[in-house]
């Protein structure tokens, strides 16, 4: 049994939310670098080069990538070896609340959906698991909610066709045009329940963003079933070459860079159903993660 | 590269083309929605607004804190959609310009069109490069809404891409069809 204190989890939390809001992912980066390199529109390559440049600036000044720092999602993969002294949940809030509060991060969080009244840090929302291990991994992922705001959740029928699930995500990603700022990164949740394929649309969002979409080894039960796999792999390959037609481009103004990625992720469901979620990110897909 | 000052003249203006670039000098207010449904409803009680109106541009922004040293966080547009609704009895009472990002409603592109007015869309998602161009930031009124205050800032050379022009043309009406 490892014990891991509440305090360290406080103080974990509180320098993700401050890296993830100033200091764009790697693989995020490198897409848009490629994107660049392939891009032939004249005004969507100045503006990937504005989004690039905004990356740097941010770093450099340590300023956060964008003035929606979000809403706070954080996940926590407790091993189920670990031993947590101290009260979890509090300790990932005052995290949240220490790291916006230093990061000069924005308040974007009311207390009250209906009531809404004067904003505030925290609370995130927290998503825990239990794994095997002794580790913690804890990833923020600061939601804006430009993006947020488009996510789609649809209820298909067992025997629905794959073209009719394309169509829905293609025709979601058409109705955020250019208000959510693409180019986007979709994420996809293909199964469970509807509120689970919700939940794994927004984990698809933590996945590594690769040069040519090659799926990390997932430890979901479906990645144990390779047609399954590839199967997604052709999917996302095919659903990203449809949203790069749709001429949105990088803020809506036209260009063959819409989307940066498209990740699928997918569980088993029901014989009466099969959900499909989106969640879709902008260009400013900013997560952290680190394990105690 | 073209550029403009605030206030923002209609003449002046009315040569601005949908999908041009410019360069805003000058003061703008930032407000977003819960500024924009109080300054709304001040307008229908007949109550006197915080900054004056006529000739004023709005900026559809709620920037981050501000770190030391510097004049303000990150403060990049937030989507304009979704002060559709407010937006026209604005330009109604004298707004000359709104900065945001993304799409506007009909009625909103029929506000522009009738009052001679302009939408700009600022680099979306791009906060940190923004916060360069604002000289000064002044908290002005409805400090209770926290990120979702009026601020006051002096802006220079702020990068701007004309969104709907005074004749009501639209950047994306040709690409988006809806
Ligand atoms: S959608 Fe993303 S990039 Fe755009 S304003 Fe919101 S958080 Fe920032």
């Amino acid at each position: 049994m490892k014990t891991i204190k509440a305090i360290s989890i406080r103080r974990a939390v509180a320098d993700l939310c401050v890296k993830a809001s100033i200091v764009l992912r790697p693989d995020v980066l490198a897409a848009l670098k490629r994107a660049l390199a392939r891009e032939q529109n004249k005004r969507a390559r100045h503006l990937l080069q504005v989004i690039i440049d905004n990356a740097a600036c941010a770093r450099a000044k340590s300023l956060a990538i964008c003035q929606d720092t979000g809403m706070p999602v954080v996940f926590l993969e407790v091993g189920s070896n670990v031993k947590i002294s101290g009260d979890l949940k509090l300790a990932v809030n005052r995290g949240v609340e220490d790291g916006y509060r230093s990061g000069c991060l924005r308040d974007s969080i009311v207390r009250d959906p209906l009531l809404r009244g004067k904003p505030g840090y925290a609370p995130a929302v927290i998503h825990i698991d239990i794994v095997p291990g002794s580790n913690l991994e804890i990833s923020v992922l600061p939601k804006g909610f430009g993006s947020e705001n488009k996510s789609q959740l649809k209820m298909f029928k067992p025997t629905v066709g794959i073209e009719e699930i394309k169509k829905f995500i293609i025709e979601a990603v058409r109705s955020a045009g250019p208000d959510a700022c693409p180019p986007y990164i979709i994420g996809v949740g293909i199964g469970g329940t509807a509120d689970y394929a919700c939940l794994l649309a927004k984990k698809a969002l933590l996945r590594k963003l690769t040069a040519n979409g090659e799926r990390r080894t997932a430890d979901d039960p479906s990645a144990a079933l390779g047609a399954s796999k590839r199967l997604t792999a052709k999917l996302e390959r095919e659903l990203l070459r449809a949203i790069n037609n749709l001429n949105i481009g990088p803020m809506g103004l036209g260009g063959k860079t819409t989307a940066l990625a498209v990740h699928i992720e997918t569980y088993p469901t029901h014989i009466a159903g099969l959900p499909v979620a989106l969640n879709i990110s902008c260009h400013a897909l900013r997560s952290a993660s680190i394990i105690l | 590269m073209k550029k403009i000052y605030t206030p923002l003249s209609t003449q002046g203006l009315s040569k601005l083309k949908a999908g041009d670039e410019v360069l805003l000098s000058g003061i703008i207010y930032t407000a977003r929605d819960q500024a924009h449904k109080r300054l709304c409803e001040s307008i229908k009680k007949k109550k006197k607004l915080p900054f004056e109106l006529s000739g004023a541009v709005i900026y559809y922004c709620g920037p981050t804190k501000t770190p030391k040293g510097l004049a303000i966080g990150s403060c990049g547009p937030t989507t304009s959609s979704r002060m559709d609704a407010f937006a026209p009895l604005l330009i109604k009472n004298g707004l000359k310009a709104m900065i945001g990002k993304g799409g506007c409603s009909q009625e909103v592109c029929a506000a522009i069109k009738k009052h001679k007015a302009i939408y700009f869309l600022a680099f979306a998602g791009c906060g940190a490069l923004l916060s360069g161009c604002v000289k000064k930031a002044t908290a002005f009124t409805y400090a209770d809404l926290g990120p979702e205050a009026i601020v006051k800032l002096e802006v220079e050379d702020f990068p701007l891409i004309v969104g709907i022009d005074a004749k009501g043309n639209s950047v994306y009406r040709a690409r988006a069809p809806k």
